[in-house]
């Protein structure tokens, strides 16, 4: 497909509005329905379109499969740090009513963040188990 | 009125969709049908407005799954191999047996949406009154998810990170360092 000038214009016009979008369903997750899982698939779709049409290697330059590594790990680390953190001010783990003055404000603080951690796994979990699939058929 | 008449059209979209999955063998056909499957589900669950699993179903199963159904199917061949030739007589009987005893069951469960259902009554009449108080977040999915099953929510996520390791270990092998001595020889 990589050819296609069509499909190539598409990709570069839609890959900022779907992470964009991405985005926005993470840290909006706390209004309307969404939430870190959602975030994290739509922001993996992103990059699995762009790999779809470009190709796998220009992808993986511009995010190397052990990155996402780290960054699967960095979310999950994210998670569980917030519980630890709330363990050190005193509380019991994943107790956010600790991370602020106002017990309210630390659990929204709290729901963000773990959000973001799960958004930030979900999404490299995904592009791993795409790429491990995808790298296959080359010779 | 009008729900029920798209719940009806979905619910019948959705099994025609599924006899088109058992009759079909071109497998890349197939996949697509599974993504239309998970689409119709996303429907019902707007339908029944849950919005956020509607929103999962629709992200997950209609749009990775099928990326990775597609992934799969590249690596083999889109056609089953022959059509089996016998009659599965048995395996009819134990689904019928088991479907019938599904259906029966289901006379158990409480209507759609009754207040006085045992799930109903536990702790989520707590969520919905005190999540606001609580957390401050308006949507009391994310509430329940993210603050009060907080320990649950970790545990899905380790789920798919060990997902992820599993596909990594199994298939994903290709290490840099490895790479780098073929290309030398």
């Amino acid at each position: 497909m990589k050819h296609n000038l069509i499909l190539r214009v598409i990709v570069k016009f839609l890959f900022p509005v779907i992470a964009l979008f991405a985005f926005y369903v993470l840290f909006h997750g706390d209004i309307g329905p969404g939430g870190g899982f959602q975030a994290g698939v739509i922001l993996s779709v992103a990059f699995i379109f762009y790999a779809l049409v470009f190709g796998l290697e220009t992808t993986e330059q511009v995010l190397p499969p052990h990155v996402l590594r780290i960054l699967a790990s960095t979310g999950i680390l994210i998670y569980i740090g917030t519980g630890v953190v709330t363990m050190l001010m005193g509380g019991n783990f994943l107790d956010y009513d600790l991370l602020s003055q106002n017990p309210v404000e630390g659990q929204h603080i709290g729901i963000i963040v773990i959000e973001l951690g799960i958004g930030i796994t979900v999404s490299a979990v995904m592009l791993m188990i795409f790429y491990a699939f995808a790298s296959r058929g080359r010779p | 009125m009008t729900d029920t008449l798209i719940d009806i059209a979905l619910l019948a979209f959705l099994a025609t969709t599924a006899i088109a999955i058992i009759k079909i063998r071109n497998l890349f056909v197939i996949i697509m049908l599974f993504g239309i499957f998970s689409l119709h589900t996303a429907a019902l669950f707007v339908v029944m407005d849950a919005a956020d699993v509607a929103f999962t179903e629709a992200a997950v199963g209609a749009g990775i799954s099928t990326v990775l159904m597609l992934a799969t199917l590249a690596l083999t061949k889109d056609h089953e191999e022959k059509k089996p030739a016998h009659h599965a007589r048995i395996p009819l009987l134990v689904v019928l047996i088991t479907g019938s005893a599904l259906v029966y069951g289901t006379y158990d469960i409480p209507s759609f949406g009754d207040p006085y259902s045992p799930a109903h009554q536990y702790v989520k009449p707590h969520y919905i009154e005190h999540s606001i108080e609580d957390t401050g977040v308006a949507n009391v999915v994310t509430a329940v998810l993210a603050s009060y099953r907080g320990y649950d929510t970790l545990g899905e996520v380790t789920v798919i990170f060990t997902a992820g390791i599993g596909v990594m270990l199994l298939i994903g092998g290709r290490l840099r360092g490895r790479d780098k001595k073929e290309d030398e020889e």
